[in-house]
């Protein structure tokens, strides 16, 4: 494994000057590509601009006493400084198209090209959402396609497809959850929520106005099944579970818990952030799951662009089907996609509609990217990306489980990702220490101190489109550094030392919180 | 299956270094009862490039897209011309491809970036700070009036009738979790907003006034007149504002005493892109609510050796770190709309901006001047931006249709936005922007004169 690989790089090199990046000072700051920006603010000016339009005209306005007279105070760039500095600023980001993303429970997976070209198609992109029904019969059915496979691929019954992120579908769900006892006069108050579940599902529910309690773990970390059982009864409306969970691991007791909850009268809801590691290989719906959101980006790579826009259909059991918001697609015999909102709920029997999550129909641009990447790996495909997600977790486990500790690698095969603590790491070296150090090899840190389970958690999930030799170059890296972790290498506490920037004071940035560029000459 | 780099070779390899027997092996821990052994029904195999994209061209092709039609139809999205270089930043891989900026010191691109646009944000609504993006207008529109609940400690919401109805349907949704008393009636077709009105239903119970800027009909509340009511009885004035291009020519919300400005940025960099994905924009006027904002927050710090850089910042208000004290539980931002916002910005500059503006609403009134004329056609509204309200004397909805059919994407008709209510049906919504040539103006005009004949 320390073998110099064929680049003639060699891991677990020491780094020679701990502190290269003080060396000789340059004028300007820059260091040869690596360049440094000023703010716009610093550069633009409100004379200037990089779009020619006309001088507004003499004639009278129709906008009353409110004209604006005050300045705004927004400085413009020419178009090629334009160019040149968000040019600039994106050299100093990582981003998938340049390596690796480790990020377990987030994800990033390559983003192909073809989705970005079918999103820009005109008849997709430059159609508005109010338009006529008559003049957008195509992008409705993208919709409903789109929907079709969904359900098909989590085998529900059927699915609501404006929420526009995997928390916003969380929401989604557990509306509908709410809806469903409401119909039935059940005022159920507390919602279940497994240790192992993803952070944003106790947050959910309590946004929702539930009491959120938490259901332990085994020691191998899955639902503690007696221990649901136990508290099940009938204040309690849903269950939150993730599946594969945040330990990397497959809930096999997915069944006697949905069976349990069914029995108690509530609602199993199951976080479907991770669902690429079982697309093709099994159906939440099978498992007795009723509610279940899927984050495009991460099952059906839409691009994630620096934090969003990200979109989280929920797929419904049939029990919670009628109660999915409005707007949503429907075919009826003719082949005809119609588009079914307040307008026409009533002609499609959906009366019990809970209302908007959304002022319109949802993620159009995602939904576009996400039916092209299905179709294009197809039913073969999909499976085999389940397959290689696992089979890229499992070998990324075993490569590292005699440096790293793996405390969960004997509860059986690992999903999507991997787990490991900062069990053996020497006295002062923390698993942020390590994670710094892995930006100097070059690589996006995995998840970290999450989940909670684990002391010091690293949660690295590689995904299907990495390739074995870019696991292995990754392997390499993870392991030199947890080698020096348990020497206790000093020099990894004040890493990164090769970034565009050194260690970030986030203590400061949030005590003394400035949000905004003020101009230093008006202060 | 060109997205998987993987070879049999390096399967057999690698699931040998696993110790497993097969692929199936690591599928273990699922029952086999629950097994997937088929295909999935009806889902064809894998495909090339050229026949996906082929498959998807002729769904493409089969709407009307804005480009090929006169194009009038705004409520709550417009449609601008967006310079070519801001899809090119958009696309290059470092913003495209990059994940949300958890670890800052090789996220500076995307911090900085954020930085940049929530200073921008601030600056065009008049206030003291803004986030880094939301999902859309009508999910801020939610957040805010969550937020004013958190700061005011009180239940009750007061909505403007003249609120766009699909963000009104949003908040009132989102409220059975909160348990808000929502006050909302419809708009009346007059040639004013009904601030008296709207005055009167604030009390001492109430967490926030809800106004839309300009209105749902087009028209342009004195927000000035709500905000000291508002204030009087120690509410929030919550301003929305679905077409930023019109604080180009229009005061601020801010200036004019708004407590929380919220907004759908689409109309700067985004596209129509049939609804999404969109751009929240969340901004406070005074600091000292920032600790009780939703969403994410990117904040300027230094470095280990004293260099300036950014940070995402005040995470604990989130869904991180208190899971269910969190206020909130969204856990991303619309990253790459904000950037595609904020290159347009960038590019439009204040004088840029404001040249946008004039140019829209000279069009706007040139619009409303000639289908005044058609005969059967009246407008409401004297006072607007770039979207006013005609009134048809006949149900809108049907007069859509029929201009569709010609081509022509003539406005929203209120019968769309309000389908319970025969006493807006004769009304029709039409938004000029720059993209709105004379030529189509007539168009439409004369379509109208027959159409009405």
């Amino acid at each position: 494994m320390n073998a110099p690989n064929q680049s003639g790089w060699k891991p677990g090199t020491p780094v020679q000057d701990h502190n290269a990046m003080s060396g000789p000072d340059t004028v300007t700051g820059n260091r040869a590509l690596m360049l440094e920006e000023p703010l716009l603010f610093e550069i633009g000016h409100v004379e200037t601009t990089g779009v020619d339009l006309p001088e507004p005209s003499g004639a009278a306005t129709r906008l009353g006493d409110l004209e604006r007279a005050a300045a705004i105070g927004l400085p413009g760039l020419s178009e090629p400084e334009t160019v040149r500095h968000y040019t600039r600023l994106s050299r100093q980001n990582y981003a998938i198209d340049l390596g690796l993303f480790p990020l377990g429970s987030c994800t990033m997976k390559h983003n192909p090209r073809l989705n970005e070209k079918v999103a820009r198609m005109p008849g997709f992109a430059d159609v508005h959402p109010l338009q006529p029904v008559q003049t957008v019969p195509g992008a409705l059915e993208v919709i409903n396609e789109l929907a079709h496979w969904l359900i098909e691929l989590t085998g529900m019954h059927g699915v609501a497809m404006s929420p526009k992120a995997g928390a916003h579908g969380e929401l989604c769900g557990i509306l509908c959850i709410r809806a469903a006892l409401e119909a039935r006069g059940d005022a159920r108050k507390v919602v279940l929520v497994p240790e192992s579940a993803h952070g944003t599902n106790p947050a959910t529910a309590a946004f929702a106005g539930y009491e959120v309690e938490d259901i332990p773990a085994t020691p191998e970390g899955r639902v503690d099944l007696e221990a649901l059982k136990a508290r099940l009864g009938p204040d309690v409306a849903a269950v939150m579970i993730t599946n594969p969970n945040t330990c990397g691991l497959f809930e096999r007791d997915m069944k006697a818990i949905s069976d349990a909850v069914h029995a108690a009268g509530g609602f199993v809801y199951c976080d479907g952030a991770n669902f690429n590691a079982i697309v093709g290989k099994v159906r939440p719906g099978d498992l007795g799951v009723d509610a279940m959101h899927i984050n495009l980006h991460k099952t059906f790579s839409t691009p994630h662009g620096g934090g969003g826009p990200g979109s989280g259909p929920v797929v419904l059991s049939e029990a919670l089907s009628p109660f999915g918001p409005l707007p949503f697609t429907a075919r009826t015999a003719d082949g005809v996609v119609h588009l079914v909102e307040e307008e026409n709920a009533a002609d499609y029997g959906h009366v019990q509609a809970f209302g908007r999550m959304t002022a319109f129909h949802g993620q159009m641009g995602m939904f576009t990217r996400a039916l092209t990447y299905i179709l294009s790996h197809g039913a073969d495909g999909l499976k085999q990306v389940a397959e290689d997600a696992v089979l890229n977790a499992n070998y990324i486990l075993r490569s590292l489980d005699d440096v790293l500790d793996a405390p969960f690698g004997p509860s059986g095969p690992c999903m999507h990702e991997a787990l490991f603590s900062d069990d053996g790491f020497a006295e002062g070296l923390s698993t942020l220490d390590l994670a710094k150090a892995l930006i100097d090899e070059g690589y996006h840190p995995m998840t970290m101190y999450f989940p909670l389970v684990v002391h010091g958690a690293m949660l690295v999930e590689p995904t299907e489109t990495e390739s074995k030799a870019a696991l292995d170059q990754f392997i390499m890296a993870l392991r030199s550094v947890a080698e020096r972790a348990k020497a206790g290498d000093e020099t990894m506490k004040t890493a990164p030392h090769y970034a565009p920037r050194r260690r970030l004071d986030e203590t400061q940035a949030a005590r003394k919180p400035v949000l905004a560029w003020n101009d230093p000459n008006m202060a | 299956m060109r997205y998987l780099p993987l070879t049999d070779a390096d399967r057999s390899a690698m699931l040998e270094k696993i110790g497993a027997p097969d692929m199936d092996a690591l599928f273990v821990d699922v029952p086999e009862a629950a097994r997937l052994s088929g295909p999935i029904e009806g889902l064809p195999m894998h495909a090339s490039e050229m026949a996906v994209e082929k498959h998807m061209r002729q769904l493409s092709k089969k709407n009307l897209a804005a480009a090929d039609a006169a194009f009038f139809l705004g409520a709550g999205a417009y449609r601008h011309h967006v310079p070519a270089s801001v899809d090119h930043i958009i696309q290059r891989g470092e913003f495209l491809t990059a994940y949300t900026p958890y670890q800052p010191e090789i996220a500076q691109g995307t911090l900085q970036m954020l930085f940049e646009f929530q200073t921008q944000v601030a600056r065009l609504y008049g206030c003291a700070v803004a986030n880094a993006s939301m999902y859309d207008g009508s999910t801020a529109c939610w957040e805010a009036v969550a937020m004013a609940g958190r700061v005011t400690r009180k239940k009750r919401v007061v909505l403007s009738g003249a609120l766009h109805p699909h963000y009104a349907e949003v908040v009132k949704t989102m409220a059975k979790f909160t348990e808000d008393e929502i006050a909302h009636a419809r708009p009346a077709l007059q040639a004013h907003p009904d601030n008296d009105g709207l005055i009167a239903r604030i009390d001492d119970q109430t967490s926030c006034v809800v106004v839309q800027y300009p209105d749902i009909l087009g028209r342009l509340p004195d927000l000035q007149q709500i905000a000291d009511a508002a204030h009087e009885k120690g509410a929030l004035l919550i301003v929305v504002n679905t077409e930023p291009v019109a604080l180009g020519a229009i005061k601020s919300p801010g200036e004019q005493g708004a407590d929380i400005v919220v907004g759908e940025g689409q109309s700067i960099g985004v596209g129509l892109q049939f609804g999404g994905p969109y751009l929240g924009l969340f901004a406070v006027r005074d600091p000292k609510h920032v600790r009780q904002m939703p969403g994410r927050l990117c904040g300027e710090t230094v470095d280990a050796e004293g260099k300036r850089g950014f940070v995402l910042t005040l995470s604990t208000r989130e869904q991180h770190i208190r899971r269910e004290k969190a206020t909130s539980n969204i856990c991303t931002n619309s990253g790459l709309c904000a950037l595609a916002f904020s290159v347009h910005m960038t590019l439009l500059g204040e004088k840029g901006l404001r040249r946008l503006a004039m140019e829209n609403h000279r069009l706007a009134c040139h619009a409303a001047d000639r289908l005044a004329k058609v005969p059967g056609v009246s407008v409401l509204n004297d006072s607007f931006f770039n979207e006013f309200t005609v009134r048809l004397g006949q149900d809108a909805r049907k007069v859509v249709r029929k201009l569709a059919d010609r081509g022509i994407l003539g406005g929203v008709s209120l019968g769309r936005l309000y389908p319970d209510n025969e006493e807006l049906a004769d009304g029709l919504l039409v938004a000029v922007t720059e993209t709105t040539t004379e030529e189509d103006v007539e168009t439409l005009a004369s379509a109208l004169e027959e159409v009405l004949a």
